[in-house]
């Protein structure tokens, strides 16, 4: 019985994949067709017009060097305790307009994390994006650290408009929060062994070790002054 | 008085140069300026108080542009992120 039935559902599969061979055949075909075309739209992803035909301009160095200028202009505009934040750490903290009652995580493409610094307790996500629609090179994204440096620039200048024009969520929706407690202890740990330094009256450069005084100096001054993004 | 642009698989490029106090190349400089912000980008301007705090304030002409500002930075306009 059993050896029958396996029988005849060989019999049956051979016949039926006679029968659809064609089909399959021209499927096969069409399948082709669609990853080549797509391999077309990659390698045009890639490709720019200057001033007539596309060319092949991929670089795999652009984004790298791209990401070097954005550092040291992001480096010029903030204050140097900030740009030492985001060297080690990878994130900034600025505080709000209201002082230090509540405070934001920028993370380099990802939404703006505020929190209560003395509770650290998580408040919302802000996402906001800067997408350059010309695409120079296939891409609308900034630089990681040009990206950072547009949100320090939106929050401190006008920390309203920005606010309003993000999509604000709970805590949770792309950035983890536990991701971000961490963060916020690798802050308190940070904040802890830079005021070290400051105490000891020697560089900031607390995780590699060099030595800058300018950089305390400022950092002190900082302090001093009140530490919230922008003057109210 | 410089201004920079933000680009995309760049970094910042220097769109323009010059000095405010000569006429043509602040028309240069303010031609430029327009043109940025014609393409829908912020203008903002990195300033130091007195404390040597840094911050920055947004421009929407080059007539806000403090006539010492040694740069002004061009960003593309936020928008909402993902929903």
């Amino acid at each position: 019985m059993l050896l029958g039935l396996t029988t005849a559902l060989l019999v049956l599969g051979a016949l039926v994949g006679e029968l659809g061979r064609p089909r399959m055949t021209a499927w096969a075909g069409r399948l082709r067709e669609r990853v080549s075309e797509r391999r077309a739209l990659l390698v045009r992803d890639f490709t720019r017009v200057r001033g007539g035909p596309r060319e092949l301009d991929y670089d795999p160095g652009r984004e790298r060097r791209a990401e070097q200028r954005a550092r040291e202009l992001l480096r010029s505009c903030v204050n140097e305790s900030e740009w030492a934040m985001y060297r080690d750490l990878g994130f900034l903290r600025v505080y709000g307009r209201a002082g230090e009652r509540y405070a934001y995580l920028i993370y380099p493409h990802k939404p703006i994390v505020s929190y209560v610094p003395r509770t650290g307790a998580l408040l919302s996500e802000y996402c906001v994006a800067f997408p350059d629609h010309s695409r120079p090179y296939g891409s609308a994204r900034l630089p990681d650290s040009d990206d950072v440096l547009a949100k320090w620039i939106a929050l401190a200048a006008d920390e309203h408009r920005l606010i309003a024009d993000a999509n604000m969520h709970l805590p949770g929706r792309q950035v983890d929060p536990q991701r971000v407690r961490r963060d916020l202890q690798r802050l308190a740990r940070w904040e802890r062994e830079h005021d070290r330094a400051l105490a000891r009256g020697r560089g900031s450069e607390v995780v590699d070790g060099e030595t800058d005084r300018s950089t305390v100096r400022s950092a002190a001054q900082e302090r001093l002054g009140a530490g919230n993004v922008r003057a109210a | 008085m410089k201004l920079l642009r933000m680009k995309p698989g760049h970094g910042e490029i220097m769109l323009a140069e010059g000095d405010v106090e000569v006429a043509e190349e602040e028309r240069a400089l303010i031609a430029a300026f327009r043109r940025e912000l014609d393409a829908g980008m912020w203008a903002a301007v990195p300033t130091e108080t007195t404390g040597g705090r840094r911050e920055a304030e947004l421009v929407k002409s080059f007539a806000e542009v403090p006539r010492d500002a040694e740069r002004v930075i061009f960003f593309p306009r936020a928008a909402g992120g993902s929903r």
